[in-house]
């Protein structure tokens, strides 16, 4: 049975608009008609805009008929996590603080996806300023996990898995500092990639701690999010920390490139605190890997222990400091008690910034104070520097590293709202890979017994997202968990 | 290493320039203790002789020409601003 229009997949659906079947106005309206039909139920979506989408898409219909087609992403619906810049549309953040703002200037990737045709669809939900793993942080209200409305579709980029999960947009962008890509799509049952760090352009995403945050795809397969990288990835020169480095065909190499491969098994990340279902699903895609040819070795990262505290010192201090910029003055909530100045910057944070928002500025500001910046910011990054090295140690046996992404499921909204440090272990699988600056994709491996997707996590050497994406294809070509679709 | 009790909130949040409600200060105090205790274990890493990365892959010296490009219109970067007139920003009085 062919699955509705929005479910389909990119490959799908830029073969269907290539020969004729559908427009990209027929189809942008299905998913607007679908955003519709599930939006109250998953709210995914900060705003989106139905003329401005179906403008796009007739846009794309016109350059098709006049021979002048972009590509695979000409004329497919792709949503935005709501730190994105799109010229004239709002950026909020999911914040109070920039509840009314409208953003003045595109994002590099914005101008990426325009240019390959793309019909760019809504603003999606996320924790405020992509500081979260539950999308409970958003200041407009958590998104839902379209496979249980009652879970979190995680986070912080919640709301860019729920639109995909539930056919509001047929791939999305999100932002990923500590697994906010990966954790959102192992729990929505998407693939899920955090290139490298410097591939992706970041300018023109709101900053959280920049020298982690790295843009990246959402996709039904691995396929799509090879076609997605392909139009996204590049140098910028607007971006000091972009890298020149080649871009080869993702999609054409995900054919070229069969392994075997070596992969790593890190023992650290089978530990206390792994769902017994999530592990078994990983074991099983370890066993299928194994019996394809590949050499299965066990190795070691030691410091993956500190991960989680590296993180939170490391991303907190460039919370609070990007984060600075946000005083009610040029831009942003201004308070109207304020008297005077230090009034202004004062009040306006205390009334636009949410609780973890706060937390972050105040522990970032801490650890960089006088006094005690060398014991906590300094032994941060040098510690930093031990995780990296663990990574590249293990590379010199291996190809690739296979994880679980999460170690739970999607757990029911609230349930870890009141514990900012119950929140932050969800990300335990994920943070290393930021910190070492290294390219990770989640991919569907399997449910629980309840239903809830389970996500494998595969960590990549640095700018090799090809061999990345294709060792992550072959497990998909061999198995059926993303045509399965959450029913709504 | 600094004991999590050193965290004096009242300090801290006028350096963040953040006004807390008495409310705020004890909950955030709480929390925030609990996420100290917790990063106190990078004091068991050994990081003797060992360099601080800033960043994954450090790029040094990214020069631009230096050339004057056109930038956003003055109405496009008022377009945000909570208060202006005669193409400026509104402030509160900074000296008297």
């Amino acid at each position: 049975m062919t699955a509705p229009l929005h479910f389909q997949s990119i490959a799908e659906l830029s073969e269907h608009l290539a020969a004729r079947r559908i427009s990209s106005v027929e189809l942008t309206q299905a998913v607007i008609a679908r955003t519709k039909a599930v939006e109250s139920r998953v709210h995914a979506f900060n705003s989106f805009d139905e003329p401005d989408a179906l403008a796009q898409a007739a846009a794309s219909d016109s350059r098709r008929a006049g021979g002048q087609s972009c590509g695979a992403l000409d004329g497919i619906p792709i949503g935005l996590k709501d730190v994105i810049a799109v010229s004239g549309q709002p950026l909020t953040a999911s914040s109070k603080m920039l509840a009314n703002f409208v953003s003045p200037y595109n994002a590099t990737v914005t101008e990426s996806l325009q240019g390959a045709g793309a019909v760019l669809h809504g603003r999606l939900n996320c924790d405020e300023f992509a500081m979260g793993s539950s999308t409970e942080n958003s200041a407009f209200g958590p998104a839902h996990n379209p496979w249980d409305l009652t879970r979190t579709p995680g986070g912080s980029s919640g709301g860019s898995a729920a639109a995909l999960a539930a056919g509001a947009a047929i791939a999305t962008l999100g932002s990923d500092t500590g697994g906010s890509i990966r954790q959102p799509a192992a729990l929505c049952g998407l693939v899920g990639l955090k290139p490298t760090y410097g591939l992706i352009s970041r300018f023109g995403l709101i900053a959280y701690a920049s020298s982690l945050d790295q843009i990246g795809p959402f996709a039904r397969t691995v396929e799509d999010a090879a076609i997605v990288l392909g139009a996204i990835a590049g140098h910028d020169p607007r971006d000091s920390t972009s890298f020149k480095t080649e871009i080869p065909d993702y999609r054409a190499e995900l054919k070229r490139r069969r392994g075997p491969w070596k992969l790593g098994i890190p023992e650290e990340y089978f530990g206390a605190g792994l769902d017994p279902e999530v592990g078994a699903a990983v074991e099983k895609a370890i066993a299928f890997y194994k019996a394809q040819g590949c050499e299965i070795r066990e190795v070691s990262l030691p410091h993956t222990h500190y991960c989680l505290d590296a993180y939170y010192v490391i991303a907190t201090a460039e919370a609070s400091s990007n984060l600075a910029r946000y005083d009610g003055i040029r831009y942003g909530h201004r308070s109207r008690e304020a008297k005077d100045v230090l009034d202004v910057y004062q009040k306006s944070r205390a009334e636009g910034f949410g609780d973890e928002v706060k937390r972050r500025i105040i522990l970032g500001t801490y650890v960089l104070s006088s006094g005690y910046y060398d014991a906590y910011y300094l032994r941060a990054q040098k510690v930093r520097t031990l995780i990296r090295q663990d990574f590249l140690n293990a590379y010199r046996e291996v190809d690739a590293l296979i994880t679980p992404t999460s170690p739970l499921p999607a757990f029911k909204l609230g349930e870890k709202s009141a514990d900012p440090l119950a929140m932050y272990l969800c990300d335990i699988y994920t943070i290393g890979v930021n910190l070492a600056g290294l390219p990770a994709l989640s991919l569907p491996c399997g449910f629980t017994a309840g239903g809830l997707p389970i996500g494998l996590q595969l960590i990549g050497q640095p700018f090799r997202e090809a061999d990345l994406l294709a060792t992550a294809h072959a497990y998909e070509q061999a198995h059926d968990w993303h045509t399965k679709f959450a029913s709504l | 290493m600094a004991a999590p009790s050193d965290l004096n909130i009242d300090r801290i949040a006028e350096l963040s320039r953040l006004a807390l409600t008495a409310e705020e200060k004890v909950r955030f105090s709480a929390q925030l203790g609990s996420v100290l205790g917790h990063i106190e274990q990078l004091s068991k890493v050994d990081v003797t002789g060992i360099e601080p990365t800033a960043h994954a892959f450090p790029l040094h010296n990214i020069w631009a020409a230096d050339i004057a490009r056109p930038g956003l219109a003055v109405a496009d970067a008022l377009r945000n601003a909570p208060a202006q007139r005669e193409n400026m920003i509104v402030v509160p009085k900074v000296m008297e």
